[in-house]
């Protein structure tokens, strides 16, 4: 029944990646420059992978949406990166990493990809180290971790508040270097359209130029898809404003199947909402959970005080105070998963005991400040506390800080196998862009790791197992009937949105859009809400297309063009959310369907009739996405319930 | 809050730009000062006039992409702060804000309020990483790198490449951009084999690209939103003398 | 602008703080010899007159004097080249809504303190450089007929307020622009560090204050005293 071959090797699951290594096909050098790769997206997959191309000898085309590759968001990733060095000595592994990868992620992930991250990540540290990326060092001169969420070992490593940028400049540098040296072009202020499959291979992308509005065929050998999330879909979350979910609809509608799109993260520690006129959501960096305790109220009517402004948290006594992680969960305590983390924030919330504007919670460091000292929490996390400071306008040095969850990032992706090569032949997809090692919830830390793994590690050998093939194939032509159908494709797309006149603007929609999403498939779902945001997102598009006004024209620099493009496939990538959260009945990591939970109100999760990747298939617009399942075996690890008890 | 905004309009780089005033109300104290550009362009959009560009991302001031020559002042009147953490507290009802793209000769205006700062990315390109390929390097722990060192490198990688300190100089110079990855590296042993070239390479570029000299006027460091120091330039220019008096590679 | 590009930015701002330093180290010789102008010691104007005709002819003076010029030529132009480069990068529009920033005033001033001290300069070389080389003529002067600077010095602080209150104003921008100069120069050689740089902040601001006060106390003294 299902056309779905993950390909994973042969052999234990810590030797798979090794014999795939030695039996894969590899291009020669002198074949290498025979070959064309065009990667889009330049954050930390994208980036790394086109680098790393560049270095062995291909010709790249790398694509960017922003004005520079370095902006890409990847660099917003504040936390860290783990890896299993077990420097500190605690007991890490490989193994440990693998294991508590496959568990965060709610026994939802597919195994061998899962251990072959944990295998790469220790090269990821030495290679960003030998990059210049400057990681937080003891006074010995040996780098320093820290512990993050869903781990018992200290296995991160951090460049303050700001790994993502640091690791992203790493690749930067990287790309920069083979820029200079001409293996890379790059393609800043381009935004991919659309994707070319010439003879059921993917051989090229239409881009648009977002400077002049110059609609552009590029062609190669294979294309690489690295272009993030899609959690903009919620309008609200703390994405980028440019993230969007376009090269991963085009590639759906093009014949790549997307896995798990229903597995979205909620942040349990971003900055609350403060209006209707909010762009987007902050994030406070998970690693404040180390040393800051998560609290509310203990009684309803302190916490309505609170909201009324006549008491200030500090007045409350101790006793008053209700540590709800620290009581729910004593093992894990505040440092338990990020889902977890979120849902217990919003039972709080729900139930009445937010502070605020009623929907946050109290994230307090007066405890680790008299325990460590006012300038140790400032040397860990001045920079963020400064971001709180300058947004709230409070200080968290003595007020506690206010949180609440916001969506952060997406599990779920385009499919891939194990070579992390989609359904279309010669389509590849990278870092958050692909769904593959993080099933149904990623730990912190996870996601550079896993963006760098998917860059300098696992792409570079995989795509050469496919190019060995190609090396005969010489230039990928532009002027084929298949560039011209999809430039045309994407033409009438633009003249479309541009002809409708109507008297709403792009962000008008993708607010409602957002609303309906985060009512309905955000971080509690239901049936009745699924079947509602299923109903109410056609009608939406319907108005979309009626009453939109985009002003200006294609040929210029035209950022409401932009988001209406963008918006158009949200309402696609939302509804396909829907189905997939609609049809899975259990509640795992991200995903959680009230009808499904213990009576503590824990996840309940269904192993007999879920454990599989949900991978969709398009079918046509307005028609339903098919559901293929690819079955995960755990033969290295034992299934269990997830208990941070 | 109400305010008046002067923005400078531009249709694209050959046009020739203005000011042109408009009128915001009802602006929320606790939105960003991009949300207020938000409100604006709803309003223009909702007249069929054409919104003011302007380049943004993140928006929680670590992409470097928003920009914006806020009164007179890169990234606005709050220090240490991207323009899209700068909030409307730190205005007053009634004021007049005037808006104009960062102006420098390397940094043409592309529409409106953006500008293009591709020179940034030619000058890393010149040499600003260490050469190593994906693969074979040593151990992370291989080499043993002083906390004092690595935070001082910390310290300059944090820059975020936005172009705030080109725009605030009256020299319109580059030096504490460049200076601050010349030191990165300079302070890490990783960085070392490379310095005298890439010092002299980055320098070339950035003075090729039509950048000012640096007159130690220290504007760039006031305005920086990371708060990147001068001591940086100090060490480039250390760096460069000593690579182009000590080093004999031509480069 | 490819020509004046072959020297980078960084040499050409090198080559000005070098050649300004050495102005720096100078103007405290040159302020030496003028301080006894007044009457600091019974025989001071022996000594002036005698350190005076030192400077005159004192063969590693004139070796140095070359130096000197040398300095002077180099700072100004490269002064000049320099602040040409960076009005150009500002690109064609200038900020409409000028700078906020708040730097010193020293440092936005470099150029006009430089200029106007530079036509300080071109007076007080007329009338000193010039009667020095027999170029321009004075009743003071000896038994050689070589120009007796003492007095020549003494009359026109005495006898013309118009000079001495150029004098004074001169001295007041050339402070200023000593103190960006002085910290500047190290910051241009790469002269920081954490630990003393603060130091040479506060030893250039004495410097810069200390110096022009020591030149303008002369005219005053002699404007008192008449």
């Amino acid at each position: 029944m299902t056309k779905l071959n993950s390909k994973i090797p042969q052999g234990p699951v810590a030797e798979k990646w090794s014999n795939y290594k030695a039996h894969q096909n590899l291009v020669n050098p002198s074949n290498k420059r025979k070959i064309d790769i065009i990667v889009v997206g330049t954050g930390l997959a994208g980036g790394a992978a086109a680098a790393s191309f560049g270095e062995l000898g291909f010709n790249v085309k790398n694509f960017c949406i922003q004005d520079s590759p370095r902006r890409a968001h990847s660099i917003a990733a504040q936390g860290g990166i783990n890896a299993a060095k077990n420097y500190p000595g605690d007991g890490d592994s490989i193994y440990r990493l693998f294991y508590d990868t496959i568990k965060g992620g709610d026994y939802r992930a597919r195994e061998a990809n899962v251990y072959r991250l944990a295998e790469v990540s220790n090269d990821i540290i030495d290679q960003c180290v030998a990059q210049g990326v400057p990681f937080a060092r003891e006074y010995s001169g040996y780098l320093d971790n820290r512990s993050f969420g869903g781990a018992q070992v200290s296995r991160t490593f951090y460049a303050r508040g700001q790994t993502g940028q640091q690791l992203l400049l790493g690749a930067y540098g990287a790309l920069s270097k083979e820029i200079n040296k001409g293996s890379v072009k790059m393609y800043n202020r381009h935004e991919m359209l659309d994707l070319v499959v010439v003879d059921g291979k993917a051989r090229g992308i239409i881009t648009r130029n977002i400077v002049t509005g110059q609609i552009e065929r590029h062609s190669a050998h294979a294309v690489v898809i690295a272009t993030g999330g899609y959690g903009n879909v919620f309008f609200l979350s703390t994405n980028a404003m440019s993230s969007n979910g376009g090269a991963a609809i085009r590639s759906w509608k093009r014949g790549a199947f997307f896995g798990n799109p229903a597995f979205v993260q909620i942040h349990p520690t971003c900055i609350p909402v403060h209006g209707d006129f909010q762009s987007k959501l902050t994030l406070m960096s998970e690693s404040l959970r180390n040393d800051g305790r998560i609290w509310v109220p203990r009684k309803k009517e302190d916490a309505e005080a609170i909201r009324a402004g006549k008491m200030s948290p500090k007045d409350l006594k101790e006793e008053d105070r209700d540590y709800y992680l620290e009581r729910r969960y004593p093992a894990f305590g505040n440092l338990v998963p990020r889902d977890v983390a979120s849902r217990a924030a919003k039972e709080r919330c729900d139930a009445g005991f937010g502070v605020g504007t009623g929907l946050a919670v109290y994230l307090d460091f007066a405890a680790a400040i008299k325990r460590l000292g006012a300038d140790v929490i400032k040397a860990r996390y001045g920079n963020l506390f400064q971001m709180y400071e300058k947004i709230v306008d409070e200080n968290p040095y003595e007020t506690p800080m206010m949180i609440y969850p916001a969506i952060h990032y997406t599990m779920g992706g385009t499919w891939v196998d194990y070579e992390l090569q989609t359904t279309v032949p010669g389509l590849f997809a990278g870092g958050e862009a692909n769904f593959s090692d993080h099933g149904a919830n990623r730990l912190g830390a996870s996601a550079l790791m896993q963006g760098l793994s998917d860059g300098y590690f696992v792409l570079p050998y995989t795509i050469q197992n496919y190019l060995a093939a190609e090396i005969g194939t010489g230039p990928i032509p532009t002027n084929t009937p298949a560039f011209d159908e999809a430039e045309k494709a994407v033409k009438d797309r633009i003249a479309k949105l541009l002809n409708i006149k109507g008297s709403k603007s792009p962000d008008y929609f993708h607010k409602k859009l957002g609303l309906i999403m985060w009512d309905n498939v955000g971080m509690a779902r239901t049936k009745e809400g699924l079947e509602l945001a299923l109903a109410e997102i056609p009608k939406l598009r319907e108005a979309f297309y009626k009453d939109l006004r985009v002003t200006g024209s294609n040929e210029e620099f035209n950022p409401e063009l932009e988001k209406a493009l963008r918006i158009a496939d949200f309402f696609d990538m939302g509804e396909l959310m829907a189905y997939d959260a609609l049809h899975r009945e259990e509640s795992c990591g991200g995903h959680f369907r009230e009808e499904f939970q213990t009576p503590e109100g824990e996840a309940l999760r269904n192993d007999a009739d879920y454990m599989y990747v949900a991978a969709w298939e398009f079918k046509g617009d307005g028609q339903k996405p098919v559901l293929h399942k690819e079955e995960l075996k755990y033969e290295a690890i034992e299934v269990k319930t997830r208990n941070y008890k | 809050m109400d305010l008046t905004l002067k923005i400078w309009r531009q249709e694209n780089a050959q046009a020739k730009g203005g000011f042109k005033n408009y009128e915001v109300k009802g602006v929320s104290k606790d939105s960003s000062f991009l949300e207020m550009l938000d409100v604006l362009n709803e309003s223009l959009v909702d007249k069929i006039e054409s919104p003011v560009c302007f380049d943004h991302d993140c928006r929680e001031g670590i992409c470097g992409m928003c920009s914006l020559y806020i009164n007179g002042r890169p990234h606005g009147p709050d220090d240490a702060v991207t323009t899209c953490q700068l909030h409307m507290r730190k205005f007053s009802d009634g004021d007049t804000i005037t808006i104009e793209p960062w102006r420098a000769k390397p940094f043409p205006v592309i529409k409106d309020l953006v500008v293009d700062r591709s020179a940034f990315d030619e000058i890393i390109q010149a040499g600003g990483y260490t050469s190593a390929s994906t693969g074979g390097v040593p151990d992370a722990n291989a080499t043993l790198i002083s906390k004092y060192a690595s935070d001082l490198a910390m310290d300059a990688a944090s820059c975020i490449g936005c172009g705030a300190c080109v725009a605030a100089c009256k020299n319109a110079s580059a030096m504490l951009f460049v200076s601050a990855k010349v030191s990165q590296f300079a302070l890490l042993p990783q960085g070392k084999v490379e310095k005298e070239r890439r010092v002299q390479k980055m320098v070339a570029k950035m003075d090729e690209l039509g950048f000012g000299n640096c007159t130690n006027t220290y504007a760039c460091e006031m305005e920086c939103p990371k708060e990147i120091s001068v001591s940086n330039i100090a060490r480039m220019n250390r760096e460069f003398l000593g690579a182009k008096i000590l080093s004999g590679e031509k480069v | 602008m490819s020509k004046q590009r072959t020297l980078s930015s960084i040499t050409k701002k090198v080559i000005m703080s070098l050649a300004g330093l050495f102005l720096i180290i100078f103007l405290l010789v040159h302020l030496g010899i003028n301080l006894f102008l007044m009457p600091l010691t019974e025989n001071h104007q022996e000594i002036f007159e005698l350190l005076a005709g030192f400077m005159a002819t004192n063969p590693v003076i004139k070796v140095m004097e070359v130096f000197l010029f040398g300095g002077f030529i180099i700072h100004i132009i490269y002064g000049l080249i320099v602040q040409f480069q960076n009005w150009s990068s500002r690109g064609s529009i200038a900020y409409k809504s000028g700078s906020k920033t708040k730097t010193t005033i020293s440092s936005q001033y470099m150029i006009h303190t430089g200029v106007l001290v530079f036509l300080f300069l071109a007076m007080h070389m007329y009338q000193f450089y010039f009667m020095k080389l027999g170029l321009n003529t004075t009743p003071f002067v000896d038994a050689h007929g070589h120009p007796e600077f003492y007095n020549v010095a003494v009359d026109l602080f005495s006898t013309q307020p118009v000079y001495s209150v150029i004098y004074i104003i001169a001295f007041i921008f050339l402070g200023f622009h000593l103190n960006h100069a002085f910290q500047s120069a190290f910051q241009t050689l790469g002269w920081e560090h954490p630990k003393y740089t603060p130091c040479i902040k506060t030893v250039g601001l004495i410097y810069a204050i200390v110096v022009p006060l020591g030149f303008i106390i002369i005219p005053l003294y002699f404007m008192i005293m008449h």
